[in-house]
Order: C-alpha cells, then structure tokens, then sequence
C-alpha cells in the first residue's frame, strides 16, 4: 500500500507536547539499549515508570510525532540499487510529469524543490541495470533528460532533530 | 548511539543468513512497544534471549543496524523547512572536508555525488533542517564558512563563471515510500517500495 499525499504540512500540524515528551522523543532519536529491559533505564531519567514510558510512547507514535520506533536498517545491506535523480520540468507541465514519475514503483521518494531542476527523486531497484531502465523508461515517458548523481561516497546518515 | 559512521566506499550487499532476513522481515515494520521487546523477538525468531541480544549487536556492528530508535514526525516537531546544500568543491579535497561537514549537529545526510557539467556542477551535498527559513540559511553559511576554501571557481563555455554553492529548499512532498524486504516465501525476495 503506498502512501502518497501532495502537501504533508496540510496533515502534520505542529504537536504541543510537554518536557518529558520531548526528552523521551530526544532519548530514543539517539537510540534503544540493547538490553533485556531496554526502557528501565530511560523511565529512571523522565522520573517516569516503565510503564508510564510505554504509554507515552504509543500516544507519539498514535498521534504521528513520531513516524516508527524500532531497529533502522541500512537498506543497502538488503541487496538492490539505489541513486538520486533529477528532472528540469517546466511548470505547466509539471502535474503531468508528477504523475509519469510517480506511477514507477521504483520511486521511494519525490520531492518538489526550488531550482531549475525542480524535481528531485530516489530511484531504488533491484539491480544497477535496472536503475538504468527506469531512468530510460523516464526520459523516454517525459521527453526530459534525467540527471543521475548516484551517491559516491557517504559521510553521514543520521537525523537528530531535538524537540 | 549515532551512526555517524564514515564509510569509504558504497558497500556491497551484506550476505544475510535466514535468520537475519527473518530479523529484518519481524522489525522492519517497528517493534512492540512493551517493556522486554527483545524476549518478543527471541521468541519470534525461537532463539535464547542471548543469543538475540548478540546477534542485534552484531548486526549494528555490521552498519546492518543503523540505530534501534524512533524516528520522529518533522513537521509534528516544527521542522518545516528543509534544504538540500550543494556544494562545487575540489575533488582531491573532497573526502576529507566532507567528513567534517557531516559531522555538523544539524546536518542529516551527506554525500559525494558525481557532477554532470555543464547543467550539474555540484559535487557535495549535505541536507539541512529547520524550523524556519533564517535557520536553515543560517547553516547554510556555516557550511560555507567550512568549505569557503575549498569551493571550485568554475567558467561555463561563454566565459560566465558557475555558482559554487547553492540550497534547494523542497516546496512539497511529490512522494514518499519506506522501502521494504519482502518475504521471500511469499515472491521472488523482491524488494518493494511501499
């Protein structure tokens, strides 16, 4: 099932939460113990229960401030391919070109941006050869040349965002 | 507990056992939120608790695991604004300088792309997040400052020079999927995007 939706601000309003919501969503951004009672240790710095700790986390994650909770894996490590595309599409035709793209399983993500390449896209496939499909398939469907910056080399993976 | 790990090079695929893929397939969808999350995998995978400890630890040391944690909602949080920085920098000095523009604070991706001149002439990119537009063009500068002395001063072919820097700011989500290990008793391993 994809979820797709064109305007995310619309369906995220910012979330009023107290202390030691923020502190247990900054706790668990850096990350769970791996330990039998991973959660003891963090309830003993919110002055919380385990328990109480529990329940906070399910209303966060009931209420979307945050999106999952559990082990991040590097997808690279399940077999496949993956690169970051780009497209230069004018802006008449860019519902129409939206929609080409999008209709590509292979397309994880899609982000309008501000920049003559106006469309920003991650391919994740298989194989390399069918990345390369895909970004053929593409040119071919939208008359537009594909720019392919696959990554090269990576210096950090992470997102810390304190709340 | 941050994966702030510098890898040299795109890794190949790590080969998993089953039980690994029997790992990944149980948590890639979350874990349960109770007290012993571990015990419910132990038993999932019918292995000893130990032996599912050790071998968690052993997938995070395998950059396998990035992190067990949460991941929260950026706009719940107020982090509406978010740019792609990209970056025209001397190769021979690449690599060293983008270890130190991914190890910003607030600085969540950085990657060594390759340029596609004479329409792409950037070559490192480090995204950014905010919670209003002074913010982010406020690290934008700091990563400016950081690279000021590397940044290529590049002529297009009628003379013009090329901008060195600039930030993509996304204006809307087009499409957005996790990406997903599929059951391979059920199809042919294929990963989806779902």
């Amino acid at each position: 099932m994809s979820l797709s939706y064109k305007d995310a601000s619309k369906i995220d309003e910012i979330m009023q939460l107290d202390d030691q919501d923020k502190m247990l969503i900054n706790i668990l951004q850096r990350g769970l113990p791996v330990c039998e009672q991973p959660f003891v240790d963090i309830a003993k710095q919110l002055e919380l229960s385990e328990q109480q700790v529990l329940n906070r986390l399910e209303s966060l994650l009931d209420n979307n401030v945050l999106s999952r909770f559990g082990p991040m894996f590097d997808a690279a490590c399940f077999g496949g391919a993956f690169t970051l595309a780009a497209l230069q599409v004018a802006e008449e035709n860019f519902d129409k070109v939206t929609d080409i793209v999008n209709g590509f399983e292979q397309i994880a993500h899609n982000y309008k941006r501000d920049h003559q390449y106006n469309m920003w896209f991650v391919i994740a496939t298989e194989s390399q050869q069918e990345i390369e499909q895909v970004i053929s398939k593409i040119e071919q469907a939208t008359g537009l040349d594909v720019l392919n910056a696959p990554k090269l080399k990576e210096f950090y993976v992470g997102l810390y965002l304190p709340a | 507990m941050l994966d702030s790990t510098y890898q040299p090079n795109n890794k190949p695929a790590e080969p998993l056992s089953s039980l690994e893929r029997k790992y990944i397939l149980l948590t890639q969808n979350g874990l349960p939120i109770i007290a012993q999350p571990y015990h419910w995998l132990a038993e999932q995978l019918a292995i000893s608790i130990d032996n599912t400890l050790a071998m968690t630890k052993n997938l995070q040391e395998r950059g396998i695991i990035r992190r067990i944690a949460a991941v929260p909602n950026h706009y719940k949080l107020g982090y509406r604004f978010n740019g792609m920085t990209v970056w025209d920098v001397e190769d021979s000095k690449a690599e060293e300088f983008g270890q130190k523009v991914g190890a910003l604070p607030f600085v969540s991706h950085c990657y060594l792309r390759p340029r596609k001149l004479p329409s792409w002439n950037y070559n490192l990119f480090a995204m950014v997040h905010g919670k209003n537009h002074q913010e982010i063009a406020q690290y934008r500068s700091q990563i400016n400052t950081l690279l000021s002395e590397i940044l290529v001063n590049r002529k297009q072919q009628n003379d013009q020079p090329f901008k060195n820097c600039d930030m993509l700011t996304s204006t809307k989500i087009l499409k957005k999927t996790g990406l997903r290990l599929k059951n391979k008793n059920t199809d042919n391993s294929k990963m989806e995007t779902t």
